[in-house]
Order: C-alpha cells, then sequence, then structure tokens
C-alpha cells in the first residue's frame, strides 16, 4: 500500500486513503483505470507507448511493437508484463481488476496481426497476482 | 545551559545544544540559524585535494550531468559529456516560435508561438527552498522571477459540482473556513468539547473563529459584510455616488461540502508549492543554455550511448554519433557519472553488479502530459482579472496555469493548457496523439473560459512517455520499491556512479538531479582520492 506520494505538480492520493474512485465528486485523478474494455485500454493506455497500430516506437529506448508479435503466444507473459510491468513498462496491477487485466490482453493477442484462439479469463489473471 | 564550555563557533554552539537538549532541539536550532531551512543543500560543494587528473565521462547534460561536470572541472578533473539531445538540458526545456519537436512515433510538432512567447513541457517552477538549483542560477547568472503559485482569482473547477461551474479560488477558500469555523464554533457554544478545552481556550478559540470564519454575531457563516470581505463582493465597494458594495452569496454547505474542492486548497499548503515560487526570466530552458555555454567546448551532442564497461582501468562506452550517420565511437575514462534516465538505462548494456542492474530494471517513469496554448490575447487578464497561478479542475487536463510573466501586455500569450500527471486517467491524455491532445485542452478548458473558443491560435502538446531521450516523466518510485533498491541505485558499482533525479527522494524536481549529483560526485571524489 501506498502512503502520500510527493510529485512535483500533485500529490497521488491511491487506495489507502480511499481516492481510488467512489461515488464522491473528486478534483484529483484516481487511481483506479476507468476503460473496461480491451480496445478502451488499448486506446486509453497502451498507444501511448506501444502506438495506435502496435508497432511500437523508438528513441533512446525502444517501446517494443505489440503486433506480430510471437512472445504473446504463451498468455502468461502479457498477463505478468501488465499486472507487474518490466523495465520501463509501468505495473498495472493494482490500477486494473482481473477483468481488465484479461480484457487487454485478450485484445492485443487477438489484434495487429496477432491470432492467439485460447482467452485469458479473470481467474488465469488473480492466479498470476 | 549549564556546559560551562563556551561556544567558539556556530558549529561549536550547534554541538552543544545538540549535546544538552538532544538533536530535536538541535535541529531547531539549525533551522533558526539557517543551516537546514532549505533542501538538504548546505552550500556549493567543495572537493579538494589532488586528483591526478583523473578523468571523468558524464553520461548526459541534463541538470544532474551538468551540475556533475560543472564541479568536478572544478575540481581539476578531466570532464567529458556524451549527450542524446542536439541541445543540453534534458528535461530542462522551453520551446519557443520556430523549435521544432518529434516524439516517438515520429509525429513533428512545429512551433508557432510569436516571438518572446514559450512554454515549458518540463519542470516550470523552483520553490524558494530548492536551494540548490536556485545556487546554480545565480552562479551562472540566469535571473530569476517570481512565479505566481497560488491566485485567490484563479478557479476551482469541478465538473460534478455546482453544475460545472468554476468558482473562484478565495471563495472556495472563504467558504471552507467560514463553514468549518461555523460547525466548530456551534460545537464549543453547545460544550461538547469541554473535555478538550478549557475555558481559556474556548474563549480564545470563539474569538479566533469568528474572525477567521467571518462569522456573524451569532456565529453563522453567512451572506455579509464579514463573509464578502473574505470570498468578494458582486459589487465592489466603489467612489463616489452609487459605491455601496453589494455582497455576495456563500455556496451552500452541502455542495461544498460534497464536492471535493479542497484538495485544490490542501495542495497549495504543501512545503512544495508554499510561496515564494520562481521561474527563470525567459523560460525554465535558460538554465540548461546556461548550463551549457558554461560547459562549452565538454558535451558532446547528438550521441546515443549503447553500452558501458567498465574494469579495474576504467570505463569504456560506446555510442552512436548521430550527426556522423550513426557511426559507432568509444569514450572513457577513469571514472563515470551516469545520469541516462533508469527508463533508457534499462535498455543499455552495462557492465555492473546484479543489485545495481536489478535497481535500474525495476524502475518505470510516471505519465504526464502538458499543452501551450496561444491565444490572441490575454483574456484571462483583460476579462477575468487573473494574473498569474493556478486553475484546477477534474478534468483530465488537470491544471491551467497562467503565465506568471508580461502581465498587462496586448497581443497574444501562452498559457499552460494541461498538465496532467502521475495518475492513471493521465494516460488519458497522454495516450492522444498530439493534435487531439490539444483539442482535448481546448474542449476542456473552454468550460472554464469560453474564450478559448475564438481566441486560441496554435498549441503544441507534449506526453512524457513518448519523449525520446526520458521515456516518461520522472522515476516512479513507489515505497516498496524503494525500500527494495534506492540504495542500490545511488551506490557507486566500480567506478561508475547513478544520477539524476531517479537517485533522490524530490522526485520529478529539478532540484532532486542537482543533490543527486552533489552527492554522487561528493562519494566519487573520496574514492578517486582513496584509490
Amino acid at each position: 500500500m501506498q502512503s502520500i506520494r510527493f510529485y512535483s505538480g500533485l500529490v497521488l492520493l491511491t487506495a489507502t486513503l480511499g481516492f481510488s474512485g467512489g461515488a464522491q465528486a473528486q478534483l484529483f485523478p484516481q487511481a483506479k483505470l476507468p476503460q473496461q474494455t480491451g480496445e478502451a485500454i488499448y486506446k486509453g493506455v497502451c498507444q501511448t507507448c506501444h502506438m495506435p497500430d502496435a508497432k511500437g516506437a523508438v528513441g533512446a529506448g525502444t517501446y517494443p511493437a505489440l503486433a506480430n508479435n510471437s512472445k504473446l503466444e504463451v498468455s502468461g507473459y502479457p498477463v505478468a508484463v501488465v499486472i507487474h510491468g518490466q523495465k520501463a513498462m509501468p505495473s498495472f496491477g493494482q490500477a486494473m481488476s482481473d477483468e481488465q487485466v484479461a480484457n487487454i490482453v485478450n485484445y492485443v493477442r487477438t489484434h495487429f496481426g496477432n491470432n492467439y484462439k485460447d482467452s485469458v479469463t479473470p481467474d488465469d489473471v488473480k492466479a498470476a497476482r | 545551559m549549564s556546559d560551562p564550555q563556551q561556544p567558539k563557533s556556530r558549529r561549536d554552539l550547534l554541538k552543544l545544544i545538540g549535546r544538552t537538549a538532544g538533536t530535536a532541539v538541535m535541529y531547531q536550532a539549525m533551522v533558526d540559524m539557517g543551516y537546514a531551512a532549505t533542501s538538504d543543500f548546505t552550500g556549493p560543494v567543495k572537493l579538494s585535494g589532488d586528483v591526478k587528473k583523473a578523468s571523468v565521462l558524464i553520461l548526459g547534460a541534463g541538470i544532474a550531468g551538468m551540475v556533475a561536470a560543472y564541479e568536478l572541472r572544478k575540481a581539476g578533473y578531466r570532464v567529458q559529456i556524451l549527450e542524446y539531445n542536439g541541445r543540453p538540458g534534458g528535461r530542462n526545456w522551453s520551446l519557443y516560435g520556430g523549435d521544432t519537436y518529434t516524439e516517438m512515433g515520429g509525429l513533428t510538432q512545429h512551433v508557432r508561438f510569436d516571438k518572446g512567447l514559450y512554454f515549458n513541457p518540463g519542470p516550470w517552477r523552483i520553490p524558494y527552498h530548492h536551494q540548490g538549483i536556485l545556487h546554480y542560477c545565480q552562479a551562472l547568472n540566469v535571473p530569476l522571477e517570481p512565479f505566481v503559485a497560488i491566485n485567490n482569482s484563479s478557479y476551482i473547477h469541478s465538473a460534478r459540482a455546482f453544475g460545472g461551474k468554476p468558482m473562484r479560488y478565495r471563495e472556495v477558500v472563504a467558504d471552507y473556513d467560514g463553514y468549518i469555523a461555523e460547525l466548530l464554533a456551534k460545537a464549543v457554544s453547545q460544550n461538547q468539547l469541554d473535555g478538550a478545552l478549557s475555558k481559556d481556550e474556548k474563549d480564545g478559540l470563539m474569538v479566533m473563529l469568528r474572525t477567521w470564519g467571518a462569522l456573524d454575531k451569532n456565529f453563522e457563516y453567512k451572506m455579509g459584510d464579514a463573509s464578502s470581505n473574505m470570498r468578494g463582493y458582486d459589487k465592489p465597494p466603489g467612489g463616489g455616488l452609487d459605491s455601496v458594495p453589494v455582497n455576495s452569496e456563500p455556496m451552500a454547505r452541502k455542495d461544498l461540502f460534497s464536492s471535493a474542492m479542497w484538495i485544490s486548497l490542501f495542495l497549495n499548503k504543501t512545503w512544495d508549492f508554499q510561496s515564494q515560487l520562481f521561474q527563470p526570466v525567459g523560460g525554465m530552458g535558460m538554465i540548461g543554455k546556461a548550463f551549457g555555454q558554461a560547459l562549452n567546448g565538454l558535451i558532446r551532442y547528438n550521441c546515443q550511448v549503447t553500452g558501458i564497461k567498465q574494469d579495474d582501468q576504467g570505463v569504456t562506452v560506446t555510442y552512436k554519433d548521430q550527426k556522423n550517420g550513426g557511426k559507432v565511437e568509444t569514450a572513457t575514462a577513469d571514472w563515470c557519472v551516469n545520469t541516462i534516465p533508469a527508463s533508457v538505462l534499462s535498455q543499455i548494456p552495462m557492465a555492473v553488479s546484479s543489485r545495481l542492474r536489478n535497481a535500474v530494471d525495476s524502475l518505470s517513469y510516471i505519465p504526464a502530459a502538458k499543452v501551450g496554448l496561444q491565444f490572441k490575447r490575454r483574456f484571462w487578464e483583460e476579462d477575468e482579472a487573473i494574473y498569474g497561478g493556478v486553475t484546477y479542475t477534474d478534468q483530465p487536463i488537470f491544471n491551467i496555469s497562467y503565465p506568471s510573466h508580461g502581465f498587462f501586455q496586448k497581443g497574444p500569450g501562452v498559457l499552460l493548457g494541461a498538465y496532467a500527471f502521475a495518475s492513471m486517467n493521465t494516460y488519458g491524455m497522454e495516450s492522444l496523439s498530439a493534435p487531439d491532445m490539444i483539442q482535448a485542452a481546448l474542449d476542456q478548458g473552454a468550460n472554464i473560459h469560453p474564450q478559448y473558443k475564438s481566441e486560441f491560435q496554435h498549441g503544441v502538446a507534449v506526453a512524457w512517455h513518448r519523449v525520446p531521450w526520458t521515456l516518461g516523466c520522472s522515476g516512479g518510485w513507489s515505497d516498496e520499491n524503494r525500500a527494495r533498491h534506492y540504495d542500490d541505485m545511488c551506490a557507486i558499482d566500480g567506478r561508475i556512479v547513478l544520477a539524476g533525479e531517479h537517485c533522490s527522494r524530490l522526485p520529478a524536481w529539478q532540484e532532486g538531479a542537482v543533490l543527486s549529483a552533489l552527492d554522487a560526485i561528493k562519494r566519487l571524489h573520496q574514492r578517486v582520492l582513496s584509490a
């Protein structure tokens, strides 16, 4: 659990203090991701770095392409990366429900030239946490 | 104090206080004497001793790398810097008319601001207690001017409160203070706090609450002279005839208390945002430029580091010279100060311990998005009497900040139209293409300033996860991750030491980069002298 963390420009209040997206009108951004479907999560988060066509991007470092990516074949790999992060890739385990993780992994594994038939369930995600 | 020993110096006096009164009192005394009133910057670093012309290769010409170079050169080291960009500064960066910016993915924006107008995509304000970066501003003759952090005439806006009507900052402050004072006065007068308060305390508190909260003679917060003196008037006092002020009506308590507008007030009460804050005249990037001039000849630009090796003789870094067709070159030195952001460094082969490697690999960078907007005129000043400061909203743009400079100028002005930071809905901004992010900033901003629609001219949008040299805004340390890896990130590893805001406890602040660099080179210097 995070306590109060001070960053420049804003204090990030996390679920500890009850700012995780309840009914209250909030000035502060939520700690939970609002999007639910795989497509909405991709467009609202993932394409920031992996790009709208999922072909990745290059600067001083690289964002890998998700399109036509054979590393997605074993579904447990993208599930683990989304939950726990990997190097420059942030972890989204706390920000996403089991359903959201399953939705985004299933979306990426069936789009952008990927065609993996086995889908991930929320229970698979729960087991991977 | 019973100790008969007479203190000979401030240090002796502090020791004496520490011995007799404990560290808490000593700390207070240090604050009083000006020792600890800042970050932990204690004055210009002094690296004394013969360094025997040892060489140091510095990776990155951001604030951390250039502070390190500046001080190490002064101490007699042979210094060179490799920098990815074609300019000094790193995240210390301002965009002016005529500039271009190409983000990851290849989109290029051409900045079309009028002459003299600018936008800071990165850091934009310096708290007075960030004495490290302020020291270098003075050392490099970078003129500073006040940055307006709190403006009582700016707005607090919630799409989910008051029908989306923006409230003036002063109204929100006055109404919270008023209603809280009224409730507390009620509890006191009904003797509900008798166990907690003495008679004298109660009397003192009641006087304070009435004045502080602008309560009426019945200790109620209502529309009247007292409350309008705090929250402002529908028609302010005038001169001559027809000069009687018209008071303003406070918000309904239930509407205010069920909103979350207090959060915007709370933020400005925190240490980082307390007055006085500063900004360099002409843009935050002036600091990077001044450092670059001071280090003229030491910085090799357009060099992308591709590998870092070390052995007991020294450090060898391979890099691509992008001005020379990506030709692979090597640079060697006795020591290395490495300020490459962890998000980039985790992808570069580096001969270091697994402890440092794990620390670097553990750190991802937080999101941030900023939009600069040029309007035909400074309508926030001309129409709304807002001179600098920040408007807060619960829309994804989060902030609108008005320029703290050029007040009352006629013609175009540039404001900060969005500053989303560190949260999940920041990705909602970052994930947009630059033109869409500008449009989102315009749409959301128009809910607060309808003038946006007719006055907009140009915009620039920066999503920090697509900034090619950082892959994010700043190191996103969680408490757990910091406990596990932070010390390893900062420790000298053979001949290499890391520095930057990610090696500090002031994440995303330039002061963190300064303090980290100073700490790293002090330790490195000791290592060099003892080698």
